[in-house]
């Protein structure tokens, strides 16, 4: 008997629970796994501006894990209203399926991405291994930790930011950057499928003497774990462009085409530039990153399409199958 | 499973046969050896969960159980293993009775496809219903155009659970089922039963304590499962994570106190199950021993 009352218990508070959220706006935000934190932020940011702007409860549902593996699940049938991923080529991916135009980047400013980041090194507090710049990765006695670039964006952009600091050395060209990389890989110790997965191969685990990380990652770590690292800017590094996009085939469905999109058009406003400045992302917005300029160090950046002809070329070079990171990667064990 | 069959009226006896009275060192080393395995192996994890859980104290240890992702997560996975459950009971049951009091043609393979979701990875279990429902698989696009959501929803999760516990009530039934035989189906038959008549007042019977032990085990996977809902849960916090999922998130989110409060729920389901498996396990083999006792005399 008292069984039976909690389970028709159960099935009201389901019922009334459904209708609660039938009320609201909804929205799906899938997203990359490092972003947790700053969405978390910013959702409820949005959901105050939203409800003073047009009146509409809007709740907003998160899911993240690796880049590419979360495009996947979007083609897979995901119904994300708005993309927020960790690179260009996941989104074209999606707009390959013909469910976001082929012209995306251009919908909104700065290549579609509302925040910028770029790759550092996080290492152990004192910096035993003295590491100061790429070329002290390819030092026999360090041992790496970094995502896999074949699942992981993060990963990519490790990857091409060693390949471009290979290329800019005096006397530098594809092949000398070919065997960089190579010698980068072959310090690299654990190889995990997504970032957040990596930050805690190192810093929990205690594997590795670097891990190659997004800036904000790494000054995350930092901020949750306390003093046992230290960050480390290289002379060099990639612009990562994290982009973003309306996902035009759920939103036309859901009819959530207006909210998605000012969803994504507050990220670029003061309000949107600080938060993600807060969650240690560059923001875009001059004023702001102003504001922030002490956070970030100073470091050059190349970008991804002056250096590597944009990310479907980068893609189809490095990180398809038979591509360079397949030929300059042999696992220790098959050596 | 196997061992409730290899136990027999008489099965002590062996224990005092020449062959296996070792020495007491060989004894007390086994021993030792399995103590340590199991406290280092199970115990110690077992423990580190509840310790790690209540490290930051009750009031975190509870408002990360209460939370608003934490009670949706252990509500999907009440429901899951609510449907789950019971379909895997009617479907086990309808197996074991074809299987061990019928013979036909196929039944082989039958058993061996019964058994297919134990020999196969989740992770493939839970691809499987990405080709089949996935937006660009097999019914994707019926399914989108009847706006009907299987994948990335709870049916999914539901499907796929079952899938992964398809087995457990089935294969610990059909041995019970074989061992005792279908006499009794027989004379009830004979004395003019009908279909359910049998089945209600002498199978069931019969079969109680071994189907509460399934019942108990396919629970315990289902709420459980990681690999196979993994896949086709699209990790939406708050709609689409259940319980093992939602332990993984804040395990990634820095927030370990969280992810072990959650961790602790199944570790404490995990006791609970073993409990009863254990007291379910005794009446099963009362049940064997006694439906053997007429052959014997």
């Amino acid at each position: 008997m008292k069984f039976k009352t909690i389970i028709a218990g159960l099935l009201a508070a389901s019922v009334l629970a459904g209708n609660a959220l039938a009320a609201d706006v909804t929205l799906l935000n899938v997203s990359y796994d490092p972003t947790r934190e700053l969405y978390q932020d910013y959702n409820a940011a949005f959901a105050k501006y939203w409800k003073t702007k047009a009146g509409d409860n809007v709740t907003i549902n998160q899911s993240h894990g690796g880049s590419g593996k979360q495009a996947r699940a979007v083609i897979d049938g995901l119904d994300a209203d708005v993309v927020t991923l960790a690179l260009a080529y996941d989104i074209d991916a999606i707009s390959d399926k013909a469910l976001i135009p082929a012209d995306w980047q251009k919908r909104l400013p700065h290549n579609a991405s509302p925040y910028t980041s770029t790759i550092v090194f996080l290492v152990r507090k004192g910096n035993p291994k003295g590491i100061k710049d790429w070329n002290d990765l390819v030092k026999p006695d360090v041992a790496i930790v970094t995502p896999n670039p074949k699942t992981s964006g993060g990963a990519r952009w490790n990857y091409l930011a060693a390949w471009a600091y290979a290329l800019e050395q005096p006397g530098g060209n594809e092949a000398k950057a070919k065997e960089f990389v190579g010698q980068v890989f072959r310090n690299v110790k654990v190889l995990d499928s997504g970032a957040r997965g990596s930050t805690t191969t190192f810093v929990e685990r205690g594997i590795g003497d670097v891990l190659l990380a997004w800036e904000n990652e790494a000054y995350l770590s930092l901020k949750e774990l306390g003093d046992k690292f230290e960050i480390v800017t290289p002379s060099l590094s990639i612009l990562a462009e994290p982009p973003v996009s309306v996902v035009d085939k759920t939103v036309d469905k859901r009819g959530t085409r207006k909210v998605a999109q000012a969803y994504l058009e507050y990220l670029y406003s003061p309000e949107g530039q600080e938060i993600a400045a807060r969650n240690f992302y560059r923001p875009q917005d001059a004023k702001v990153a102003a504001k922030y300029a002490k956070q970030f160090a100073k470091v050059r950046l190349v970008t991804i399409d002056k250096s590597f002809g944009g990310w479907r070329n980068a893609q189809k070079v490095h990180f398809s199958d038979g591509g360079v990171f397949d030929q300059i990667y042999i696992p220790s064990g098959k050596k | 499973m196997s061992a409730s069959i290899a136990l027999q009226p008489g099965a002590l006896a062996r224990y005092e046969t020449p062959s296996t009275s070792e020495p007491a060192w060989i004894k007390v080393t086994l021993i030792t050896v399995a103590l340590t395995f199991f406290v280092i192996f199970l115990l110690f994890p077992l423990g580190t969960v509840f310790v790690q859980a209540l490290s930051k104290g009750w009031g975190v240890y509870l408002s990360a159980l209460t939370s608003h992702d934490a009670l949706a997560a252990i509500k999907l996975t009440l429901i899951t293993a609510a449907i789950a459950v019971p379909l895997n009971v009617v479907f086990g049951v309808s197996a074991a009775w074809a299987i061990a009091k019928f013979e036909f043609p196929g039944k082989r393979f039958l058993i061996t496809l019964i058994d297919l979701p134990f020999s196969i990875s989740p992770v493939v279990s839970g691809l499987i219903y990405v080709l089949i429902f996935g937006a660009q698989g097999w019914f994707g696009p019926w399914l989108a155009e009847h706006d009907i959501k299987i994948l990335f929803a709870v049916p999914g999760i539901v499907l796929a659970t079952i899938f992964v516990t398809f087995p457990f009530v089935a294969r610990e039934l059909i041995p019970l089922m074989e061992a005792q035989g279908a006499e009794e189906e027989e004379a009830a038959v004979v004395l003019g039963a009908s279909g359910w008549q049998v089945f209600w007042h002498t199978t069931l019977p019969n079969i109680k304590w071994g189907l509460l032990y399934g019942v108990i085990l396919c629970n315990a996977r289902a709420m459980g499962e990681f690999g196979a809902v993994s896949v086709v849960s699209g990790h939406i916090r708050g709609l689409t994570n259940t319980m093992p999922l939602h332990v993984e998130i804040l395990y990634n989110e820095y927030n370990y106190a969280a992810a072990f409060a959650v961790a602790s729920l199944l570790a404490l389901l995990a006791i609970v199950t073993l409990g009863l498996k254990t007291l379910v396990e005794r009446q099963t083999r009362k049940q064997i021993s006694e439906s053997q006792k007429p052959s014997e005399s």
